[in-house]
């Protein structure tokens, strides 16, 4: 009976750690997000919210075009992102795992992460210095003997080269990881078994890495498919992707319904791929 | 050593000298043509100026959004740090129904992405009819960075504290003096590092911000308003700023949390 009582009064200074993060969680993260959910079925009646409770905003999605090709072009550029991140990360971040000195992997590292921590928006904004049709780049080509500028800034392309430079430095992070973790005798193993560098990679180290690899890609997925500054500072405006128009929903038109639904898709589609990626590593691990 | 590994070795590093290119040039651009004497940040580059640096220090809107900035990612980082080790205390050390549950809640919003985060808090702001300003800000950033800190500082509550905190119970400390005095030096590195990365995250996040201030601004977002302008010096060297503002949080992160912390 004492020991019960004891119990309870335990219990109760337990919650009075834990429920102020608990109430700001509800407070500010659920409930707003519940609003959010019941907006998306409303309608924009003359500049205010009427709830129709209809899937009206939903369905504009196959009446509306460039809506559906905004989620195209989302799922188009972030695929390509996360496919080039991954090739161009693994390798490097093998060479500062194997070919880098020990005591100087971590300063590699560390200077591989550290343009990471620039702002993001003044990221985008140095690749524009860079790829501008009067930028570094161009300025380059020119003087080799190319005869017009390219057109890189405002492209698709742009967009896609200012978001794998910040993923390859994510990615880097994330496989290096990884590969030191995995027990050196593995290779040791593969080696006397008269394996040779290619196949050791091949057979033992990728399998072993690939589920942090599918961790990597599955991040680099979701910061990618939401983010609004990298498109909107490199691509123009030729190519929208489905956070540019959310915004221009919230700007121009102050459409807050439409906004909601199409943040809900684009919450639905992070959430499907992270049950492919949770399939796939519960398959991986079977 | 045969010509192969001379070769592979020759092909790994120019691979990890390109790649290292490719990660450092938008950057030493960025900062090479902040000195640029002229008006337009891009090649040639005509000489070596402070001018843009001046300006940057002189101009009272980038200067208060700099404050702004500041205070935001202050404050919120030291709300999110101790809302968060709360909690991770309460679920660490108590036996509490519904944990798992519990923590599922507390690290969703890491993956909400933070326009949708912004989009709801708009929402609901609207509704409520709370006035947009650095308060409404600071709300977004403790609801992106608790769970952080969450995960971070109880990721790092193991067993081996719980017999250093019974021992001080058992030497008659109460509660909060256990958890002052004992967890919280115990748990300082991890403490610390949720701190620094909440702050980095608070001090460079724009869309958060964007949606949810009206006229005082936070950094990112007046050089949101810069970038309109198109290409500019000024905006060079106020990224610079930026630029080693974080590689100075960064590497202070880097000496006194994480190599204090693996020195032990």
């Amino acid at each position: 009976m004492k020991s019960a009582s004891i119990e309870i009064r335990e219990a109760r200074k337990g919650w009075c750690f834990v429920v102020p993060a608990l109430v700001w969680t509800i407070a500010f993260f659920v409930v707003p997000f519940a609003f959010m959910a019941a907006v998306s079925f409303a309608s924009r009646v003359s500049r205010q919210i009427v709830y129709t409770w209809d899937l009206g905003n939903y369905l504009n999605f196959f009446s509306k075009s460039y809506l559906l090709k905004g989620l195209f072009v989302s799922l188009e550029i972030t695929l390509m992102v996360t496919v080039i991140s991954v090739l161009l990360a693994y390798p490097l971040a093998w060479i500062i795992a194997e070919r880098v000195p020990k005591r100087w992997q971590r300063t590699a590292l560390i200077l591989a992460i550290l343009p990471f921590w620039t702002s993001y928006v003044v990221r985008s904004y140095s690749w524009l210095l860079v790829l501008s049709s009067n930028g570094v780049i161009n300025n380059l080509l020119l003087k080799i003997g190319l005869q017009e500028p390219l057109e890189l800034a405002s492209t698709t392309t742009a967009t896609v080269i200012g978001f794998v430079h910040f993923f390859v430095m994510l990615l880097t992070l994330t496989i290096y990881s990884n590969l030191v973790q995995l027990s050196p005798n593995y290779q040791r193993a593969a080696q006397d078994l008269g394996a040779n560098t290619l196949q050791t990679f091949w057979h033992v180290i990728l399998p072993l890495t690939l589920p942090g690899i599918m961790v990597g890609a599955f991040l680099t997925f979701v910061l990618c498919i939401g983010d609004y500054i990298t498109p909107q500072i490199l691509g123009g405006n030729n190519e929208l992707v489905l956070p540019q128009i959310i915004m221009l929903q919230l700007g121009r038109r102050a459409d807050i319904p439409t906004a909601a639904a199409l943040s809900i898709v684009l919450m639905l589609v992070v959430t499907l791929a992270y049950i492919l990626c949770l399939r796939w590593l519960k398959m991986e691990r079977a | 050593m045969s010509l192969r590994s001379i070769l592979s070795g020759a092909f790994s590093w120019s691979y990890f000298v390109a790649i290292y290119v490719f990660i450092f040039l938008p950057v030493a651009v960025l900062v090479l043509f902040s000195f640029q004497d002229g008006t337009l940040p891009i090649p040639p580059f005509n000489g070596v100026t402070l001018k843009w640096y001046a300006e940057v220090f002189t101009d009272p809107k980038l200067m208060s959004a700099l404050g702004n900035s500041l205070n935001v990612a202050f404050l919120s980082s030291l709300l999110a740090c101790l809302l968060g080790f709360c909690a991770a205390y309460g679920l660490a050390r108590f036996r509490l129904p519904a944990t798992a549950l519990q923590r599922i809640l507390l690290t969703a919003p890491l993956t909400v992405s933070y326009l949708i985060i912004a989009l709801g808090l708009l929402v609901l702001f609207n509704w409520a009819g709370v006035r947009l300003s650095l308060w409404t800000v600071g709300i977004g950033h403790v609801v992106i960075n608790l769970p952080l800190c969450f995960a971070i500082i109880y990721a790092s509550m193991g067993e081996h504290q719980k017999n250093t905190e019974r021992a001080a119970q058992d030497l008659g400390a109460n509660g909060i003096q256990v958890v002052l005095l004992v967890t919280a030096p115990m748990l300082m590195p991890s403490i610390l590092a949720a701190f620094f990365l909440s702050l980095t995250f608070s001090w460079d996040e724009f869309i958060i911000s964007f949606l949810l201030s009206r006229f005082d601004v936070t950094l990112p977002v007046e050089i949101w308003s810069l970038l309109r302008s198109g290409l500019n010096p000024k905006t060079n060297a106020i990224g610079s700023i930026v630029f080693l503002t974080s590689s100075v949080l960064l590497v202070a992160l880097e000496i006194f949390v994480f190599r204090a912390g693996s020195g032990k």
